[in-house]
């Protein structure tokens, strides 16, 4: 273990308090969006960058230390997989149970019906 | 070739994953990434019911970059709404028209649209036509859909071709 030098560590403790300041942007998100929908866009965004910059911090600390390091990447490009996806699953299941939306929210759907699931 | 290798990509990204796995690179582990990448392709191909070519790889990377950067802007966009005291923002939801086709291209519009400024797809209408997309903040829908179409599905549509 060497001892780092000063720039590193303003520049891992950079990345790693912006991470968790837009993690904890993201979570904050969760609790002040008006309705499901735009509670949805607050964790699948901020976490990416969240993650994204505890990542780089981590990469860097460890390339400085012990040798190359990128296997964080791997967490990066399954985080950008599957925020998406799992944000769709919800927004799907949210669409079909017509939770109530915000009252200022424009519906443009042609046929909202089609998007239901309830049979009447 | 393409009959030991039937998705080079495919082992391609195999060999870095395993690369990345074990974080560093050394003779065996190139090696062993090497055999994985023959064989997982070979053994798996008969799940894979969708074929997909890859026309422009160098687009993909530019592709890749420009949603990088519109990943990082978008971040920033969410995080001033929510820490704006107050929200008078203008949810819609937005059918889209899609022109590409394709379950892979669709899949990759679908998740870009989610990772990207203020948009998230919500669902694919019952014919495959269309996306339905819940939007956070907009004034003009119109505005949006062009924005999606000519930043991405103009690319998409030039790398797979379809």
């Amino acid at each position: 273990m060497t001892e780092l030098p000063v720039w590193a560590d303003w520049l891992i403790s950079f990345f790693i308090i912006l991470g968790a300041s837009f993690a904890f942007i993201g979570s904050l998100g969760l609790l002040r969006l008006p309705d499901f929908m735009a509670r949805l866009h607050a964790p699948t965004k901020n976490t990416t960058l969240g993650v994204g910059g505890v990542i780089i911090g981590s990469m860097l600390y460890f390339s400085l230390t012990d040798g190359l390091s990128f296997h964080e990447l791997l967490i990066a490009i399954f985080l950008f997989l599957t925020a998406p996806i799992s944000a769709h699953l919800l927004a799907k299941a949210g669409l079909h149970l017509e939770l109530e939306l915000s009252k200022n929210t424009r519906d443009f759907r042609a046929k909202p019906e089609q998007y239901s699931d309830k049979d009447d | 070739m393409s009959k030991l290798i039937p998705a080079p990509w495919w082992s391609l990204f195999l060999l870095a994953f395993w690369l990345l796995l074990q974080n560093k690179i050394s003779v065996g582990a190139t090696l062993l990434g090497l055999i994985l990448a023959v064989i997982i392709p070979l053994y798996t191909l008969r799940a894979r019911d969708y074929r997909t070519t890859l026309h422009h790889p160098l687009l993909g990377v530019q592709y890749f970059f420009i949603l990088l950067g519109d990943i990082i802007v978008s971040n920033f966009n969410i995080a001033a709404i929510i820490l704006r005291p107050r929200k008078n923002i203008k949810p819609a939801l937005i059918e889209y028209p899609l022109e590409i086709s394709g379950s892979v291209p669709i899949t990759i519009l679908a998740s870009t649209i989610s990772l990207t400024p203020g948009t998230i797809s919500a669902e694919l209408g019952r014919d495959g036509r269309s996306i339905l997309i819940h939007a956070l903040n907009v004034e003009d829908p119109q505005a949006t859909v062009q924005q999606i179409k000519q930043r991405y599905e103009r690319r998409l549509k030039e790398i797979f071709q379809c």
